[in-house]
């Protein structure tokens, strides 16, 4: 079970970076790229342990990074950092609430592109910025927003239609039956 | 999981990207190549799904449109070949009178058509990655085309069969530029626009050039990069002094739709 969801996170990880560059253009239509692996850090970060949360900020930063004009494990930090904050505190949080996850989607989705450029601007690179990127800056968020309760829904169905699920015992035993009558 | 433990695994994954981002720049593009081929079968596939699309897209038209279509291209072809004679016998004469005044002798350039199959997915760059690389002989710097001739941007890094073209606009393209009407009027592309891509910037204009809305803008013969005349684009709007107020800066609307580019020409020597 853990196994099978931990692999179609880390496929779904390197899909999504993927057509973000392919057929999930959206840049000529909303004048922004959107980017959904925060949104995926916070799915991952709720549901799943500590190993595989730091797999995929490594899996899908450095991927992302691959594909881009970034250096090399930029993006690998912002996801990083979302996913250690969330981690320990995810018995905490109402997690299987739609408006908790949408709230943590966006915030992850607004603090990995800014921790990015921050962290781009500390190694002398030079990002094209402008007052357009506070409009691309508030699509990433709610399309982060967005992702993340369509990603717990996807992920629920298709454990639940892949993987292992223990039958149910029924609460009745048979040395435990109450006979009635007089033998 | 103690919080020792996972303070050690999140510090250490931590310390790994530290370390990546300190490689030197070509251990860096080897491990984004190494990384790069895990996409390789998702390239195929999409490769395979736009052929498949060109291919049904092919077998809708009918015969009438066929043959109109070759009787055009046809045509085109004719009117073509009679310019490439003129056009050589022009190179000739120009050879033959650069040999006269002892001028420099100009190199040649090729192009090479290559597929756009990847943008930048970073809102911050405005690169693409396309389906040639060392293999098909091409190199960091060359100059890139849309299909029309217009100017697109450089090749930015190349491995053995794919290519990362930094498009006009991006910070990291600098482009000497000149207004065709005048040509004191050197000056430099610089960055585009966030939001609206098809306009770049052209700064570094001395004050004392005029400048107006609609002259076109070309590749200057300053850079060994670009060959000279390429087609850039035109001038938006009307130039304004710089923060120095010692030169002047001018909006350029690019001819190319960077948008909306599928196929690009290279050029190399």
């Amino acid at each position: 079970m853990f196994l099978l969801s931990n692999i179609l996170i880390l496929l779904a990880a390197v899909l999504v970076v993927f057509l973000q560059g392919t057929w999930l253009n959206l840049r000529a239509l909303l004048g922004a790229q959107i980017d959904l692996l925060p949104a995926l850090m916070v799915f991952t970060a709720l549901t799943s342990g500590p190993i595989m949360m730091v797999t995929l900020a490594l899996v899908g930063g450095l991927m992302f990074d691959t594909l881009s004009a970034n250096p090399l494990g930029i993006s690998v930090l912002p996801l990083l950092g979302i996913g250690a904050l969330l981690q320990p505190r995810r018995e905490l949080l109402l997690r299987y609430q739609k408006y908790t996850q949408f709230v943590l989607g966006f915030a992850a989705s607004a603090v990995a592109p800014l921790v990015t450029v921050l962290l781009l601007l500390t190694l002398e690179q030079s990002p094209l910025l402008g007052w357009g990127s506070l409009w691309q800056w508030s699509v990433l968020s709610l399309a982060g927003g967005l992702a993340a309760p369509v990603f717990f829904l996807v992920f629920g169905r298709l454990n639940d239609a892949l993987g292992y699920r223990p039958m149910t015992e029924p609460s009745f035993r048979a040395d435990r039956e109450i006979r009635r009558g007089r033998n | 999981m103690s919080k020792r433990s996972y303070y050690i695994i999140v510090g250490l994954a931590a310390l790994l990207a530290l370390l990546m981002l300190n490689l030197p720049g070509s251990t860096a593009v080897r491990l984004k190549t190494a990384f790069g081929s895990i996409f390789l079968p998702l390239f195929g596939m999409a490769d395979g799904a736009h052929r498949l699309a060109v291919k049904t897209g092919d077998r809708l038209h009918t015969k009438s449109e066929l043959i109109a279509a070759n009787e055009a291209l046809t045509r085109q072809n004719q009117e073509l070949r009679l310019e490439v004679i003129q056009a050589r016998s022009l190179a000739g004469e120009n050879e033959r009178l650069r040999q006269l005044v002892d001028w420099k002798k100009q190199s040649r350039w090729k192009g090479k058509l290559a597929r756009v199959i990847y943008r930048d997915p970073a809102n911050w760059w405005r690169t693409i990655q396309i389906d040639l690389g060392t293999r098909e002989g091409l190199s960091n710097d060359l100059p890139v085309l849309s299909p029309e001739g217009f100017l697109v941007g450089r090749v930015l890094a190349v491995n053995p069969t794919k290519a990362q073209v930094v498009l006009m606009g991006d910070p990291h393209c600098k482009v000497p530029a000149v207004v065709e009407s005048d040509a004191r009027s050197q000056g430099i592309i610089v960055g585009g626009r966030v939001f609206d891509g098809s306009f770049v910037e052209l700064s570094n204009l001395p004050t004392h050039i005029k400048v107006k809305p609609g002259d076109r803008v070309v590749t200057s013969d300053l850079s060994s990069l670009y060959p000279r005349g390429i087609p850039i684009g035109v001038v938006a709007e009307e130039p304004w002094l710089a923060e120095s107020h010692l030169v002047q800066e001018v909006s350029v609307k690019l001819s190319a739709n960077l948008g909306a580019l599928e196929e690009v020409w290279v050029l190399f020597r």
